[in-house]
């Protein structure tokens, strides 16, 4: 629909019944009375005893359609609710009240209503969302008598997205074979396994050599220079750490040992194999510290 | 309550602190017959774009019209009770209310009533109340 003819069409039903001979589901009746008083903390002694009357504000509540709903209400309302809904704004919230009241209901009193839809506003924007305030007017009677008039303003609006903190990356696992290599990140310290039998150096870290199948090692520190050796730019399925697209790298380490890590610094859509990068220390939040590669910047 | 004064313009009505509790939000909907779930079901109230469930008009309504009464005592009659909310009330806040008479014309006073949390007038209106004079007490008959 465009640009508020939405809204105009809302307004056509300024003027139209919104309850055509709405009857009180309840009578005015004590239990609800006290109910009422109790939520409220109202200690006041004229709505208790033989006397007792109605709390005035409690007006609205004999004409609440409750867990089973209203059924009083007009088509032209209806159709009103179902264009806002449509329309996305399923939510509703109440902004206004105004009540006058021409008697005190008693218990006993046999409530019925009528009310009609005052104004639908423009389009407006709110914290909550975006969408319409509806103002309805209704009159409260016992028989003939007019003992009350409600007006009520709501705003029907589409909830606007919550910010949402994004959950943490995943934990690294920290095993018996892997520890070192997560004691050196938490130094800042990228540490390269390297077997003390034949030398060789391996990424990411194993429990034995694969070369001699020795189980013995120690490390090198990497320098932090690499090459990007090949890359994929990740679009889908999106995880909710993460925020696609992003670049997932295997980096060359000048070491000659080739790890998978992130490209930060540069747009996903540049990186390239052969990107010179270094190594840095990146902090995703008080527990977690990953090593990622920085596009060098004569290199982009 | 209050004494027995005449009705002034510009008398301030002593602050009343209500204790925003789930429990207070969550009675005062059903006293008043309102079940949306923004009003019970926090769940439900966060896919709203609400940060937990929140007081509903009906009962803010009466906790104004109980500060007037309050103040004024048992024989104060509400003529007309008219509010405009702002900021939610949520479970953990504490509403400060207060008034100040406006207009007096006769027996009827206007009072303006705000009612005020750490966000900010969550509610804000006008009460319209008739206060009898008081009958003349005692007496030797
Ligand atoms: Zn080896």
């Amino acid at each position: 629909m465009g640009e508020d003819e939405l809204g105009a069409r809302l307004k056509a039903y300024e003027g139209r019944a919104a309850t055509v001979a709405g009857v009180g589901k309840d009578p005015v009746n004590l239990p609800m009375i006290r109910h009422w008083c109790e939520a409220m903390g109202d200690t006041n002694p004229a709505y208790t005893g033989p006397d007792a009357v109605a709390p005035p504000t409690m007006l609205q509540a004999w004409i609440m359609g409750g867990l089973s709903g209203h059924g009083g209400h007009s088509q032209a309302y209806d159709e009103l609710s179902a264009l806002l809904d449509e329309a996305g704004c399923t939510s509703i919230v109440a902004t206004d009240c105004e009540q006058e009241y021409l008697r005190p209901l008693r218990p006993g009193d046999e409530i019925t209503f009528d009310s009609v839809i005052e104004s639908v506003s423009d389009r407006k924007t709110t914290k909550l969302g975006t969408g319409y305030f509806v103002t309805t007017r209704t009159n409260v009677r016992v028989g003939p008598d007019l003992v009350g008039t409600h007006r009520f303003r709501v705003l029907k609006y589409a909830p606007a997205p919550r910010p949402r903190k994004p959950p943490p990356r995943p934990r690294p696992v920290v095993n018996r074979d892997n520890a070192g290599f997560w004691a050196g990140v938490a130094e800042h310290r990228l540490l390269i396994q390297r077997c003390t039998g034949c030398g060789t150096l391996r990424f990411p870290w194993l429990p034995g050599c694969n070369h001699c199948g020795c189980p013995d090692w120690d490390t090198v520190e990497a320098s932090g220079e690499g090459t990007v050796f090949s890359y994929v730019v990740m679009h889908h399925p999106p995880f909710p750490a993460f925020d696609p697209p992003y670049a997932v790298a295997l980096v060359e380490l000048t070491e000659g040992v080739r790890m998978i890590s992130n490209v930060v610094g540069l747009p996903c859509d540049k990186v390239r194999t052969g990107l010179p990068v270094r190594l840095e220390f990146r902090s995703y939040d008080d527990e977690l510290t990953l090593p990622v590669f920085r596009a060098l910047e004569e290199a982009v | 309550m209050r004494q027995e004064a005449p009705l002034r313009a510009g008398e301030e009505l002593p602050p009343l602190e209500i204790p925003v509790t789930r429990t207070l939000i969550v009675a005062g909907a059903l006293a008043s017959r309102d079940y949306q779930d923004v009003h019970h079901d926090p769940e439900l109230a966060r896919q709203k774009g609400s940060p937990d469930i929140f007081m509903n008009i009906l009962t803010t309504n009466g906790l104004v019209g109980r500060y007037v009464t309050d103040h004024f005592g048992p024989t104060a009659v509400l003529r007309r009770v008219a509010i405009r909310l702002g900021a939610p009330n949520h479970p953990g806040d504490t509403m400060v209310l207060t008034g100040t008479v406006e207009q007096v014309d006769g027996d009827t006073a206007t009072v303006r009533v705000a009612g005020s949390n750490a966000l900010g007038h969550h509610v804000t209106g006008t009460v319209t109340v008739t206060v009898p004079p008081a009958a003349p007490s005692g007496g030797a008959g």
